[in-house]
């Protein structure tokens, strides 16, 4: 499983490094004129839109459900916008070359941040109604989840095997039944893959996306993340510990009933032939397998499903785009670039213009102290995690037992949303009167430092045995062995994890450096209290600044500093 | 192309017939050039003139390498050609068309979909209705002996079960001619046989749709025992060397005296052909030729065969293959760097060590690293340019990349990779030179 992870990591990096700073460039342009464009449409829209909350434990059930359709209906949206975009960056050479690129820095881009702008432009989208701020909601999760989606997608379409390649087109299959046959279960256990890993990252941000307040626009979805806002209004700690109980059950029953069975289906298709390795298992796939009822009942939907995929549907043969044949491929080449060249300097123009109109030298410079701030929280905070959980791991991750006992429990940590104990750990700094700026950072990785848990024991579990009994034999001594033999195996694995923990963590900076409970206010100086504040305010075009500035601090760490550690650890350590 | 070498027992009437019969493809001066890092093309086959008739089931052969199954592609319109052109049913091919059906050596199954599925996979481009489609997967399924397996899907199956669903997936749609690229090479001996016999049964019951058979192979074995007409592909670029026509009635006997005889005349053709190859003169360091995969430890163990009885340092390459379980295009390898090295020569069929090559093979250890080193020096000129390369060098250490251009000038990429591990390889052995993968550098030991 874990190669799938890896994988997509090494097409990202792979990206040139001119592509990577036009995207960065468009994809900050956008946002901060988005940011502007924002200030003007949100006028008429002071309203409130926020529901009645009850904390009522008998509510929740009723808001569990709605937090979990939403989350459903963004998987729905992001594997729509994955086979789209994937196949359109796999298939179009000139568009691959704009796609994947963005894709990367959209990667990168602090979900949370941009919410504000989301929630305006779709309120003004139905400004007398609760479905804008549901599609707002629901679009935060999708760009949680649909970039590395995609990525996983074209990844996939790019590394169909040759010889697979070959039968469809000996056998002349059509561009659409090449898809739904070949390409898309080629990509599926991929794709099932690397759903679930972004998925257990989205909690997070449909917590945090139902109860928003940006300017003077108040926004409470029914669903446990404004249940939990107003239990900290009303400064109630039961109500805390009864939401925690739901979004864990929640999250658990997500589990169990979509993505354990998806796993299991998915594995049939692995391309490796053997059997072997140990085989994902589901009691629920097991139960649906044997009900003669359900066979029955699903019998029309899957010869549906099978005319669906077998449909022809080819474009007739000679059908060429109009101008390929006459045009030369250079000349569409350059017009290509021409373009793509104009676009980046117009909105390179438009950036410039704008931030030299709207900052001056002061807000640049406290804004450069606070981004420094948070990334030296980042880094200390990964640095701490790693130390305590890459040994931890790996003792896990060696011991089978352990590891089947433990594993899942680390993956529901991941899983679950820490900005739902947040106003636990607000409620002991106040309670035992601790100094907010030390003790709030830890707040940034409580939720994704299990990321780096799950996928050193996922690697330590991996390690071959062979080699362990090498060691053993060789009887080197503990700290050679461990140093020699253990981390160098668990490191690629160590990579993959702690990308996503620094990643989740900068995402968490803007919901941990300033929290509150009851009237109490805490925050700490750092980006994410900057975008915060200023998100608070409705201060766009500073959101807009904050985002684009957290991007690129992200962007740039990605490529200094985890780029370089994964190409060592892929070649250095690779066991293959 | 050479006029076909008329075997005993062959009538003149029965040649003109077979000549008569009509054509179904034809290919016409076929060249094949895969260009790299934007510059030189290395041509990989050339002028390449085959015509597939009615009735007959053609073999090409040809050592791994040698471009036969980028021919086989070109024919399926799988691969466009650089030169000439392929003419099925007296039409310009232009990519993949109706009546063409390819076997892959790999069986290429989608894994995700049952036999009956995968079979069906055959008549996707057809637009049939699903009970038709259904009903003709079956009746393939049926012919090809793998009745009552049709949900398994092929994760399940064993490999000769697994070519028997590329065989169905490929007949179901009655193709004209059929494509075959090694389709037995990836089965053990008595599945291929198996497959192979059940295969002929069919064709010989004219139980098939098909008219005609292309079949790619290295096995000169199977090809005499399949085959109406053999065709040798060799050199660089690749060409049809020569033509067998074998008129054997089916079913052949691999141990009947005809049978044995055109095996024993292709096998001479083909070692003449790789002893022209390798004894031109390899030194300076203009001709650089390609190095085979082969392990020291291959060649050590190969001399040590050689020598000891009932050998006695001289053997038919045949002979040493099949005692020794090796399949006969690895002995080739063997053989060829051990004539490279001067630690044998190669003549016809047969391998004789070098006085040279019985002192390495009794030597010790370290006697035997000193004679690889000088012979290696002497013999492989690209080791010895690399050895003075990094003995000028200040820091003795020089980048991979380096030699893989140079390397490229003049071979193929793949090869210049093989080349160059093979070098690596023999370098470290002989203590020449080291390689460290990290900073994918060469440097001095």
């Amino acid at each position: 499983m874990p190669l799938h992870v890896l994988t997509p990591l090494r097409q990202r990096f792979a990206i040139p490094a001119a592509a990577n700073a036009a995207a960065v460039m468009m994809v900050v342009a956008f946002i901060i004129l988005a940011g502007s464009a924002a200030r003007q449409v949100l006028a008429p829209l002071a309203a409130s839109h926020a529901s009645a909350i009850s904390l009522a434990p008998a509510a929740l059930p009723s808001y569990t459900l709605r937090t979990v359709m939403r989350m459903f209906a963004a998987l729905v949206a992001s594997l729509l916008f994955t086979f789209v975009y994937g196949t359109c960056a796999a298939k179009s050479r000139r568009l691959e070359m704009v796609l994947v690129p963005l894709l990367d820095v959209l990667q990168s881009v602090p979900v949370l941040g941009y919410l504000s702008f989301t929630v305006v432009f779709f309120l003004s989208l139905y400004p007398n109604s609760m479905l804008g701020a549901e599609l707002a909601s629901v679009f935060a999760i999708f760009t949680a989840q649909a970039w590395n989606m995609a990525f996983s997608f074209y990844q996939s379409l790019r590394t169909v095997p040759t010889e697979l390649d070959e039968v469809s087109r000996s056998l002349r299959q059509s561009v659409w039944q090449r898809f739904w046959r070949l390409e898309v279960p080629f990509a599926m256990p991929g794709l099932i893959w690397n759903t679930m890993m972004s998925m257990s990252g989205s909690w997070f941000f449909v917590v945090a996306s139902e109860a928003i307040s940006v300017g003077n626009t108040q926004i409470t979805l029914p669903g446990v993340g404004s249940y939990v806002q107003r239990a900290i209004e009303a400064r109630d700690l039961g109500a805390i510990f009864w939401a925690i109980v739901a979004m864990s059950l929640a999250i658990l029953i997500y589990d169990q009933l979509l993505f354990r069975p998806l796993v299991v289906w998915a594995d049939k298709f692995r391309v490796e032939q053997t059997a072997g390795t140990i085989e994902p298992h589901s009691w629920l796939q097991d139960l649906l397998r044997r009900s003669t009822l359900v066979a029955a009942a699903t019998a029309p939907i899957d010869a549906a499903l099978h005319r669906f995929g077998r449909a022809r549907l080819a474009l007739p043969r000679t059908l060429k785009l109009p101008g390929t044949a006459i045009l030369p491929r250079w000349l569409i080449d350059t017009v290509w670039y021409a373009m793509l060249a104009a676009a980046v300097s117009y909105l390179l123009w438009r950036l410039l213009s704008f931030v030299g109109a709207t900052f001056n030298v002061a807000d640049i410079r406290s804004i450069a102290v606070d981004g420094g701030l948070t990334t030296l929280r980042v880094i200390v905070l990964i640095v701490l995690a790693s130390v305590v959980w890459v040994p931890i791991g790996v003792v896990i991750g060696l011991s089978p037992r352990l590891t089947q006992l433990l594993q899942p429990a680390a993956q529901f940590l991941a899983a679950f949303p820490a900005n739902l104990l947040f106003p636990l750990a607000v409620f002991l700094i106040v309670h035992f009167h601790l100094a907010p700026d030390l003790w709030l950072s830890p707040l940034m990785i409580l939720g994704t430092q299990w990321y780096i848990l799950f996928n050193v024991i996922a690697g330590a579990s991996a390690f071959p045995r062979d080699l362990q009994e090498l060691a053993g034999s060789l009887r080197l001594r503990a700290w050679k062995r461990w140093l020699l033999v253990l981390l160098p195996g668990v490191f690629p694995f160590y990579v993959t994890g702690a990308i996503t923990a620094s990643g989740g963590a900068w995402n968490a900076s803007i919901v941990s450096e300033a929290v509150s409970w009851g009237s109490t206010r805490l925050s700490t100086r750092g980006l994410g209290a900057y975008i915060a504040e200023r998100t608070a305010a409705g201060d766009y075009a500073r959101i807009a600044l904050g985002v684009a500035l957290m991007s690129v601090i992200v962007v740039l760490m990605n490529r200094l500093i985890w780029r370089p550690l994964y190409a060592f650890a892929e070649h250095r350590t690779r066991l293959d | 192309m050479p006029s076909p070498s008329i075997a005993p027992g062959w009538t003149e009437t029965e040649a003109a017939a077979a000549q008569s019969a009509p054509v179904v493809m034809e290919l016409r001066g076929i060249g094949k050039s895969f260009v790299h890092s934007g510059t030189a093309a290395s041509p990989v086959l050339a002028g390449v003139n085959i015509v597939l008739r009615e009735g007959e089931i053609v073999g090409l052969l040809g050592r791994s390498g040698s471009g036969k199954s980028t021919l086989l592609r070109i024919a399926a319109g799988l691969a466009a050609p650089s030169e000439g052109q392929v003419l099925y049913q007296g039409q310009t091919l232009n990519g993949p068309t109706e009546g063409l059906a390819v076997v892959f050596q790999t069986f290429a199954l989608y894994p995700w979909l049952t036999v009956l599925q995968n079979v069906e996979l055959g008549l996707d481009a057809l637009s049939l209705s699903a009970a038709e489609a259904r009903r003709r997967a079956l009746g393939a399924i049926d012919l090809i002996g793998l009745d009552g397996f049709q949900s398994a899907f092929p994760r399940e199956l064993s490999g000769g079960m697994r070519q028997r669903v590329g065989f169905a997936r490929a007949l179901v749609s009655d193709p004209l001619l059929l494509l075959m690229d090694e389709p037995f090479s990836a089965l053990d001996v008595l599945t291929a046989e198996t497959l192979r016999t059940d295969f002929l049964d069919l064709w010989v019951g004219r139980q098939l749709p098909t008219r005609s058979v292309l079949l790619v192979t290295h096995n000169i074995e199977e090809a005499v025992l399949m085959c109406d007409r053999i065709l040798l592909l060799s050199g660089k670029p690749a060409h049809v060397a020569a033509e067998i026509a074998i008129p054997l009635p089916r079913p052949r006997d691999r141990l009947d005296a005809a049978c044995n005889a055109i095996t024993a005349q292709i096998y001479t053709t083909l070692m003449a052909r790789l002893t022209a190859e390798t004894s031109t003169p390899n030194h300076g360091a203009d001709t650089i030729k390609p190095l085979p995969n082969v392990s020291v430890s291959r060649l050590t163990g190969f001399t040590e065969v050689l020598t000891a009885s009932p050998y006695g340092g001289c053997a038919e390459l045949g002979t040493i293959a099949a005692s020794r379980g090796l399949q006969i295009k690895e002995v080739f390898s063997i053989a060829a760097a051990l004539h490279l090295l001067e630690f044998a020569e190669l003549t016809g069929g047969a391998i004789k060590l070098t006085a040279a090559g019985r002192v390495f093979a009794d030597s010790s250890v370290e006697e035997r690293k000193r004679l690889f080193r000088e012979h290696l020096q002497c013999f492989v000129p690209f080791a010895a340019h690399i050895h003075q390369v990094l003995k000028q060098r200040e820091d003795h250490q020089a980048p991979r990349e380096r030699f893989e251009l140079e390397l490229e000038d003049h071979l193929q990429p793949s090869e210049a990779q093989q080349t160059l591990r093979t070098l690596i390889g023999w370098g470290r052995y002989a203590e020449l030179f080291d390689y460290r993968d990290d900073i994918k550098s060469f440097l001095l030991t």
